[in-house]
């Protein structure tokens, strides 16, 4: 039986971790994500499933925190908003060196440095091409409304465990902050030791006479185990590549234009689409929910269709670089960015569309 | 039906929670709604607005530059709103929070005098409840019955035993809502 | 994990008085002859087998000299990022408070680059351990000054020694992180001579005992030489660590909380 309620993102997100039965969140207070921490907090996560939440002296010592509680085969997150992810990316390199499953959430705002409060979606690159030092990837989730802030929390779990693979949920501030309906799924159970054992039988939860001891690390002095490790990585992302996209088309059937758009940018598209349909412009959304990996074959298949894209982000240009790549030229592709933690109007959008890509 | 409302006004008004309470109502009527929060230090004693979204549809962009309706504060908000108001749109406003009249003669305009209500009831923490009344007379967009669902999902159980007043206060808002200019 | 055979060619087994322990495991330590590093590897292992908790557990060892702990200590064990073991523990022991959970540490990683993990974990009373091993000077790339270099003490980045005006004084985490609430045991050994060696895995037994109390976190400090980076045979350095960093550091116990 699922339950309703009217829930901020960041709230959202934390009671649909709890309830896919996370073991442990660790964090450090951030503008606009706080609500994350402040929610489990005031959830008594410990009482209510045994999940420890604990706030960590900074955002490098949480990520390690999520290290050593995913090395152990918990379901262990954590969650932050821009400045503290970057500070975040060394840690989140080993994970990913380390092969070890964990969820995250950056709720991003503008930058660069300190910049502001206000949401924004400049972290693209940061996310998508790895982030810390190394070649690596992250599964990337971007949610555009609060169901989904929900419901990729156990979606992260799910892939981060079946890839051994850190997942980032990619939301922005305006996702983070705003109370939409939300329908919460019933609460899961946490991992018993004997599950761990058998589903996680790398973790280091104490060797036994039955088995080697366990080594977590994501260390080889030996170059030529480095390169064969990391070519089982670029194995892992390739199927990954394969198996995990997400997308969704709205109004895409009869357009002749499209957008592209994610997150809280794709939701102002889809009024700026009802503008333009008003005005007889047919034009559609291509939204991709997985901005890793990234929905390269289904825009080369819209280049048959529609005659140019519209690329719509709250960056001075990120994304674009993918949708160019997947295009392959075929097609006009042009950016329209508003950044520093201002975003879209709907109609300026539309303008964007005439101006780019029908008159340009 | 899709109903796009800014409230806006001082931090400390009661802004945030009014939009809440509408937004609740609305889940529980089994309608779409959005509720967007300017958020940061603007919330800390500043300037404070919401956009509240309900709608027979699902909502496309919870963040607007333009609205149906504007329930304005204060003066600050009346400087940034009052040209955000679609055409033949709404805008009520409290005279005790505003130093300059709307200029703007495409939109239907009304006051509540709930400042000066609250006051005199001395009530100061319903004062939102009476603005909120004065607009669903205008457009009762959601019932009273899910009003008081959305009030008991809204309010932590300590405060329940103050939905009688927050309903009184609704209703003694349909009551001061007074036209200023109704387009014809 | 195969069982240490001894030769009866050069021992017969009824006059065996000593083995190794089975908890190291059969590689070759990568430490350079002479260093501290593997009897304080040895006197740990030893304390979890003679505890029996080898499968309870989970070791955490950063990077430094000891970044290949984990090829060596034959126990469930995590290589943590520079600096970071504290919080990787913090995290396994919140998880498993019923596990035995310890962080190895040189200075460079717990007196340094980790220092905000190193304080706010003992301050937080995590109920684990942390074993610091302080030789002033970053042994694995090369002997650079550590934040426990001696006042005067030449390194590849103190050539001429260090000068405390410009490259500030040596940091005693030690009787710093004794001042905290969240630390129930605190105590400075050193594994330079048998008698040594004998104290100091006493406190290791005391320290991993303690964590079955559930009061606190201890800290045990073993003072070990680097002759490699300190430019010395193995036994001068250890006569220059008697005569040079025992009276900075002196050896003993710095809290023993027992009524905590």
């Amino acid at each position: 039986m699922k339950e309703l309620r009217l829930m901020k993102g960041n709230e959202a997100f934390a009671e649909a971790v709890i309830r896919a039965g996370a073991d442990g969140y660790f964090g450090y207070p951030i503008t606009p994500q706080s609500e994350v921490m402040e929610y489990l907090m005031a959830q008594k996560t410990h009482e209510r499933t045994g999940m420890v939440t604990l706030q960590a002296e900074s955002e490098i010592a949480a990520i390690n925190m999520v290290y050593g509680g995913a090395g152990c085969g918990k379901r262990v997150l954590t969650s932050s908003s821009s400045p503290g992810m970057s500070l975040k990316q060394e840690g989140i390199s080993y994970i990913a060196g380390a092969e070890l499953p964990c969820l995250l959430l950056n709720v991003v705002r503008g930058g660069p440095g300190l910049g502001t409060i206000q949401p924004s979606q400049s972290d693209y690159f940061q996310s998508t091409k790895g982030g810390g030092h190394g070649d690596y990837r992250l599964i990337v989730l971007a949610p555009s409304s609060v169901q989904e802030m929900a419901d990729f929390a156990g979606l992260g779990f799910e892939l981060a465990f079946k890839y051994r693979n850190p997942v980032l949920v990619l939301s922005d501030g305006a996702i983070g902050q705003m109370m939409e309906k939300v329908e919460l799924d019933v609460q899961q159970p946490r991992f018993t030791d004997e599950e761990i054992r058998k589903n996680t039988p790398w973790a280091t939860i104490g060797k036994t006479p039955d088995r080697d001891h366990n080594i977590i690390t994501s260390l080889d002095l030996e170059s030529i185990k480095m390169e064969q490790h990391n070519q089982k990585l670029q194995e892992k992302y390739r199927l990954i590549e394969e198996n995990e996209v997400r997308y969704e088309k709205i109004g895409c059937e009869d357009a002749e234009y499209a957008f592209v758009a994610y997150g809280t940018s794709a939701r102002i598209c889809q009024k700026a689409i009802e503008l333009a349909r008003a005005e007889g412009i047919k034009v559609g959304l291509m939204r991709p929910i997985t901005l890793f990996p990234f929905p390269k074959k289904i825009l080369n298949d819209m280049t048959s269709r529609v005659k140019g894209i519209l690329c719509v982000e709250m960056s001075a240009g990120q994304m674009i670089e993918d949708v160019k790549l997947a295009v392959e030229g075929r097609i006009k592709v042009e950016h329209f960015g508003r950044y520093g933690g201002i975003v879209h109007s709907p109609s300026e959008i539309v303008e964007a569309l005439k101006k780019q890509i029908i008159g340009g | 039906m899709t109903e796009e409302i800014i409230i806006a006004g001082f931090g400390g008004q009661g802004v945030l929670s009014m939009g809440k309470i509408l937004a609740y109502s609305g889940v529980m009527q089994n309608k779409e709604v959005s509720w967007m929060p300017s958020y940061g230090p603007e919330m800390r004693g500043g300037t404070a607005n919401v956009t509240v979204i309900i709608s027979d549809e699902r909502i496309s962009s919870p963040i607007l530059h333009e609205y149906d309706t504007a329930i304005i504060l204060n003066q600050q908000s009346l400087d940034k709103f009052e040209h955000s108001v679609k055409t033949g749109g709404l805008l009520i406003y409290d005279p005790n929070g505003i130093t300059r009249l709307p200029e703007r003669t495409d939109i239907n305009i009304y006051s509540i005098e709930a400042a000066e209500m609250a006051g005199k009831l001395g009530l100061s923490r319903v004062f939102n409840m009476i603005v909120l009344g004065g607009f669903l007379k205008l457009k009762p967009i959601v019932d009273m019955e899910y009003i008081h669902k959305g009030l008991e999902k809204s309010l932590p159980a300590r405060h329940h035993v103050m939905i009688p007043e927050n309903e009184k206060a609704i209703e003694t808002g349909k009551t001061l809502i007074t036209p200023v200019l109704v387009l014809s | 994990m195969a069982e240490f055979k001894t030769n009866p060619e050069i021992l017969q087994p009824e006059n065996l008085v000593y083995k190794r322990t089975n908890l190291l495991t059969e590689k070759a330590l990568s430490y350079c002859p002479g260093c501290g590093h593997g009897t304080a590897h040895r006197i740990i292992m030893e304390v979890i087998e003679e505890m029996g908790i080898q499968s309870e557990t989970i070791g955490v060892a950063p990077v430094g000299c000891s970044v290949l702990a984990y090829e060596f200590m034959n126990i469930d064990i995590q290589q943590a990022a520079h600096g970071r073991a504290p919080a990787v523990a913090t995290a396994i022991k919140r998880l498993f408070p019923e596990k035995f959970v310890f962080t190895y540490q040189g200075d460079g990683d717990l007196a340094a680059i980790g220092t905000a993990e190193t304080i706010h974990a003992c301050n937080r009373g995590e109920n684990m351990t942390i074993f610091f091993i302080n030789n002033g000077i970053y042994g694995m790339t090369g002997g650079q000054m550590a934040p426990t270099t001696l006042p005067g003490m030449k390194s590849s980045t103190s050539p001429y020694g260090r000068d405390i005006q410009t490259m500030g004084n040596p940091l005693k985490m030690t009787e710093l992180v004794a001042t905290l609430p969240g630390t129930i045991y605190v105590t400075r050994q050193a594994v330079h001579t048998p008698s040594a060696v004998r104290k100091a895995k006493r406190a290791v037994r005391k320290a991993f005992e303690n964590q079955k109390l559930n009061k606190g976190l201890s800290f045990v400090e073993i003072v070990s030489n680097c002759n490699s980076g300190w430019k010395m045979n193995p036994l001068q350095s250890n006569e220059w660590m008697v005569e040079n960093m025992f009276p900075f550091y002196p050896i003993g116990d710095i809290k023993v909380n027992e009524e905590k």
